[in-house]
């Protein structure tokens, strides 16, 4: 539960991200690509999932990337190399499906990045041809170029503001890749707008769509359904059946509402007790 | 001439839904001493087989008029781990209570005239507690080198690592969150079981040599292969049922609809009641609708009264059940108080459909009348709704308390571990053992939602089996 180094990936317009390198044997061991740790910053802390980046298991290493957005990421985003968590415990979630789909584009938009990157790492392993399109705010905020460059096929880079890259959004390109070339799997992930609108851009080709929920969780074992989520029709739990599913089958409406719900106390929560030094 | 029971003491309704401080004082030794002499001493009593464990209730009993009250906790101790903790918690006007001679009631609970024997079981477990008693540990057969890992750290989990440190076995309890206790903590509240006296159990089995290691879920940190790998010879499962089950009407996923393990884990595990201090939120709702009828509707009604009370919030909290007052499956003394601090019982009435305002938050409740029908095979009351009968509730905080399913998390993974249509692992019923070699289980997890004395009595069941067949 130890941090072994700390490093802010990104930092303008007050946004800031942040990789941590965490000791664990257990999950290093255990983690696979789409899945996911809690985290409690403090006894008072609340339980915070977050995707393992990478892991290490001859280090016993594992890696996550979040953007300090409430109180507990800028708390976390606050700790340093040496400082200890209060609780880590995972890998938690069903991983992704790792196979040979054939052509498959990777969709990452903001810190969702971060999350397309093992699976990345993994569908490249299994012998897939990897078009990756990765989009931010602003040229200073894009993350994991490099590390996406070296294992797809062909990247794509998209700013909102134009500073690098092409111009636009993730999905305008998608919508352009799909109506000229055949692909297998699309996997998406960012912003809830983004994954909703993967998901809207795929549904006329028929291709199977994937997109991972950042629904809020407390326990993240299955045991109180804080995470649940219409898919097809049915309660499912993110923590457990998910992070991932198939994106034209999830009731988004009620996603966003219930994401939500705590908006007014988690400022307020951040408000009182995190003061940056 | 039989004596009037001793009533035990309580804070006030007033006082009590100020906060989350313990309801019930317990017995003075003097009210101890009264309440013991009332009971009879019969040759063939009827409280010791109903109870799920076995308690010598005749003999602590005894013990307790004589003012052996260390003598009476190690009489209880030798078959519960946890007086203090089951003094509290017990059901027991289902249980021993029941079979007390002094019983005058026909129903599936006793009436007030039988013995206290829950409160007196707490007097003594918190007489243990005060002077700190200690029981022996008894060296078994088995080598002291081998090692059990016991899954899961609630009643099931406690019970069994207990009773193998007892006899020399060293025993690791897996927990997956960051502390133990598993239902104890996260589900009960405060103010029926406070924290300080299941810390005070915890600690006890950790100066009797039980580790337990928080964080670490057997199924997705660590698998059963690996346990074996590192030396444990046999490995108890009380995984429990904590999946929470909703009701299937439309609606059930608006904004602050919560299941009740959701609510109460935020209360409870997550101190959500000391929030902003504490970071977890827990939402306070004006009008709040609780679903169910057991203990777990009871704890998250009275959890949610105290919320509004404490944040200013004119209190209004509801029970909805299908059934009526005598079919609640919950302890008569958590309806009663429930009911003295001010929450309403809205019987008869079914759940058909939440309704929400335009933020996706919940506004109402549609619900329909009930009338019970003839008992069916299981003994109870069908409630069947009345067509037409519609009416709406005005709820902007839901809270479904409606049962319990089993974990999954593992026998998701575990394949050779047999299960049945619930989920729940199937085991041989004499030796607890599951469908793989050395695996046992007990609690919850086999045959279903119970009580924490059932948990704990299969989990005594494997111990032995455990200690046995090496």
């Amino acid at each position: 539960m130890k941090i072994l180094s700390k490093k802010i990936i990104a930092d303008s317009f007050g946004i800031r991200i942040v990789k941590l390198t965490l000791s664990s044997f257990e999950i290093s061991r255990k983690a696979r690509a789409g899945q996911f740790v809690v985290v409690m910053v403090s006894e008072k802390g609340e339980r915070v999932p977050l995707t393992i980046v990478d892991s290490d298991a001859q280090a016993g290493t594992i890696e996550i990337i979040f953007q300090e957005a409430g109180l507990t990421t800028k708390v976390l985003g606050s700790l340093g190399a040496g400082d200890n968590l209060y609780a880590l415990v995972g890998p938690l979630g069903r991983a992704t499906e790792i196979k040979e789909y054939g052509n498959v584009i990777l969709i990452g938009g903001g810190v969702g990045i971060a999350e397309i990157y093992p699976v990345a790492k993994s569908l490249k392993q299994a012998g897939n041809h990897l078009t990756v399109i990765i989009g931010a705010k602003t040229k200073e905020l894009l993350i994991l170029e490099n590390e996406l460059k070296s294992l797809s096929d062909k990247i794509y880079v998209m700013t909102d503001d134009g500073s690098y890259g092409e111009k636009g959004f993730t999905t305008t390109i998608l919508e352009r890749l799909l109506t000229q070339d055949k692909y297998n799997l699309v996997y998406a992930v960012g912003p809830l707008p983004m994954m909703k609108r993967a998901a809207f851009v795929c549904q006329p080709f028929n291709i199977k769509t994937i997109v991972s929920l950042n629904a809020l969780m407390v326990d993240a074992t299955g045991m109180c359904g804080c995470c649940r989520v219409t898919v097809k029709g049915e309660i499912k739990f993110s923590c457990v059946d998910g992070p991932e599913f198939e994106a034209d089958t999830i009731d988004w409406q009620e996603l966003e509402n219930r994401n939500r719900m705590y908006l007014d106390k988690e400022q307020h929560a951040c408000k009182l007790n995190f003061q940056r030094e | 001439m039989i004596k009037e029971p001793i009533k035990v003491k309580e804070l006030s309704a007033q006082e009590r839904v100020n906060g989350f401080a313990e309801v019930v004082s317990g017995y003075s030794e003097q009210e101890a001493l009264a309440e013991s002499s009332r009971c009879l001493q019969c040759k063939n009593p009827a409280c010791i087989s109903g109870c799920p464990v076995n308690i010598n209730i005749k003999k602590f009993i005894f013990q307790v008029t004589k003012q052996d009250y260390a003598g009476a906790y190690f009489t209880i101790r030798k078959t519960n781990n946890f007086p203090s903790i089951c003094g509290r918690v017990c059901p027991a006007e289902y249980q021993c209570r029941k079979g007390c001679v002094l019983n005058k009631s026909k129903l599936a609970y006793c009436s007030p005239e039988a013995i206290n024997i829950h409160f007196l079981e707490r007097f003594v477990g918190d007489y243990g507690m005060r002077n700190n008693l200690e029981v022996e540990i008894e060296r078994a057969g088995e080598p002291p080198e081998s090692k059990v890992a016991v899954v899961g750290s609630g009643p099931a989990g406690l019970c069994c690592a207990g009773e193998l440190v007892r006899k020399g076995i060293k025993a690791v309890v897996f927990e997956g969150l960051q502390s133990c206790g598993g239902v104890l903590r996260y589900g009960i509240p405060g103010f029926r079981l406070p924290r300080q006296v299941l810390d005070y159990e915890i600690s006890c089995l950790i100066r009797s040599g039980v580790e337990f290691r928080t964080n670490t879920i057997v199924g997705k940190t660590i698998f059963l292969d690996d346990l074996f790998q590192q030396g444990f010879v046999k490995i108890f499962l009380g995984l429990g049922a904590g999946v929470p089950s909703f009701l299937g009407i439309k609606g059930e996923n608006f904004c602050n609809v919560y299941s009740a393990n959701e609510f109460l884990t935020r209360v409870n595990l997550m101190s959500a009641y000391k929030f902003p201090e504490y970071h977890t939120p827990v939402n306070i709702g004006k009008h709040v609708l609780v679903i169910g009828g057991g203990n777990t509707a009871m704890d998250a009604a009275r959890c949610a009264l105290r919320l509004q009370k404490t944040s200013g919030v004119k209190p209004d909290v509801k029970i909805i059940y299908r059934r009526t007052l005598a079919e609640m499956p919950a302890r008569r003394l958590e309806i009663e108080h429930a009911q003295q601090e001010g929450i309403e019982f809205k019987f008869l009435t079914q759940p058909k459909e939440f309704r929400s305002d335009s933020g996706g938050f919940v506004q109402e409740l549609a619900c329909l009348d009930c009338e019970l029908k003839e008992a069916d095979e299981s003994g109870r009351r069908k409630a069947v709704a009345k067509d037409g009968s519609d009416f709406n509730m005005p709820c902007d905080l839901a809270i479904i308390a409606v049962g319990l399913q089993a974990n999954q998390v593992l026998t998701n993974v575990v394949p050779d571990l047999k299960t049945d249509k619930y989920k729940d692992i199937v085991i041989n019923s004499q030796t607890m053992e599951t469908s793989i070699k050395n695996v046992f289980a007990g609690g919850d997890i086999v045959g279903g939602e119970g009580t924490v004395i059932e948990a704990m009595g299969m989990a005594k069941k494997a111990a032995l089996s455990i200690l046995q067949n090496s």
